[in-house]
């Protein structure tokens, strides 16, 4: 019904979109079939002692002082798998299910960061296709 | 495509390197969009495109007698040259200096810039010595700007990510259709700020107008001073240790600790009462679909 707002569920477990693919627990939910919102807390702040080895590198060569956009990156979870959206890309980008997730959201988190930028500066990114046939300049 | 050198696309018109790279619509039609990462990915921080910029090799642009388009245009000629500090005189409200750089640069505007300054950048940091006109840093991706005086309205309009820093005060709209990144104001923000923001977090050390976060969908705002208003669906929230661990981190760092701390700041978030995700009853998806 229109004007009628569906906050959608609370996110209770680090594991919960791993267990549960679908994420389907209100009522508006399940009679949509569709997850409301975002999979992580979105508003969440990184935690700085988390931080991993490549970030502080990529920190150091980007001469930022902290994370920078990389804040708002998090791990997401899509069907049932770990994922991490790239702006870049407008798309996710999965975690190998070979790989092993830490048991926390804020490492989890720092993992994707690391991913991501991994991904994005190498040359089997979709963007280096792109700018080949697209760049107008 | 790997068999297709750089030198033949260069030969091409762009609807012919669009086929030879095989990324025509058709041929995508069908085609999963999956993508893995690759744990064992080589270390790599910068964009395989981006010029080889060294913080250490500076340069100086007068650009009292250019157009904005030149000054854009010698900004990255000199990027090319690998130049990673570049100071940019003169400005005299120039409008959209510094716009689009996409890489790791030290950028210094000696001066106050006109509208849509450094917008639509991926990773410089830009430090400017006046003000700035309306939408500076709009559409920001990444990257750090500090503005050392005042700024116009719709500072960091549509912001993705980044630090977009005033140290003075800021117009109207401020954060206006925020996405990401963070924006930090030393002094007092006017009426609408954070309005329809959907992403991000905005530190206030002073004071904000009427209808703080009107609309706004998601994304953090704290609030040092007095608030006017608040807008429609901006409700406040429980400042948390954490919380309070990145606004003291990230506060001392731009040099804009208050001297009370943190503790006294209100955090306002969305009341998520204009959520409306899938408006549609499910019989009328269906009709559409």
């Amino acid at each position: 019904m229109a004007g009628t707002q569906y906050r959608g569920s609370e996110i209770k477990d680090v594991d919960q979109f791993l267990k549960d693919a679908d994420g389907l627990a209100s009522e508006r939910e399940k009679e949509i079939g569709q997850h409301i919102g975002y999979r992580y807390d979105v508003n969440l702040v990184p935690d700085y002692d988390r931080i991993t080895p490549f970030l502080t590198k990529y920190m150091e060569t980007m001469g930022w002082d902290d994370l920078n956009w990389l804040e708002d990156v998090h791990m997401g979870y899509e069907e049932g798998a770990a994922a991490v959206f790239d702006r870049n890309n407008n798309g996710w980008v999965r975690v190998p299910e070979s790989y092993d997730l830490p048991d926390n959201q804020q490492d989890r988190d720092m993992i994707a960061r690391e991913f991501l930028i991994k991904f994005q500066m190498s040359d089997r990114h979709p963007l280096v296709s792109l700018r080949k046939a697209y760049m107008k300049f | 495509m790997a068999s297709v050198s750089d030198a033949e696309l260069k030969n091409m018109t762009q609807e012919e390197r669009v086929t030879a790279l095989g990324m025509r619509t058709e041929q995508l039609t069908g085609k999963s969009l999956y993508v893995e990462f690759d744990p064992d990915a080589e270390e790599r921080f910068t964009y395989p495109w981006a010029p080889d910029v060294d913080f250490n090799k500076r340069t100086e642009i007068d650009t009292d007698d250019m157009t904005n388009t030149e000054v854009n245009q010698a900004i990255r000629a000199k990027m090319a040259e690998g130049y990673g500090t570049i100071v940019l005189q003169n400005p005299r409200g120039k409008h959209s200096l510094g716009v689009g750089i996409l890489s790791k640069l030290n950028l210094i505007i000696e001066g106050s810039t006109g509208y849509f300054g450094v917008g639509l950048i991926d990773g410089p940091n830009v430090r400017i010595t006046g003000r700035v006109g309306w939408s500076c840093g709009e559409n920001m991706m990444s990257g750090t700007v500090l503005v050392e005086k005042n700024a116009g309205s719709t500072f960091g309009a549509a912001m993705r990510g980044g630090d977009l820093v005033c140290r003075g005060s800021v117009g109207s709209r401020t954060g206006i259709d925020q996405k990401g990144g963070t924006i930090i104001v030393g002094g007092d923000v006017g009426a609408l700020t954070g309005f329809m923001m959907q992403r991000g977090r905005m530190i206030i050390c002073g004071n904000a107008g009427k209808n703080l976060g009107d609309s706004m969908y998601d994304g953090t705002i704290f609030v040092g001073g007095e608030t006017k208003s608040y807008g429609v669906d901006a409700v406040e929230a429980e400042l948390t240790d954490l919380d309070k661990a990145w606004l003291t981190r990230k506060l001392t760092q731009y040099g804009m600790m208050p001297d009370k701390g943190v503790d006294h700041f209100t955090k306002v978030v969305a009341g998520k009462m204009l959520w409306n995700y899938d408006n549609l009853e499910p019989n009328e998806k269906k009709l559409i679909l």
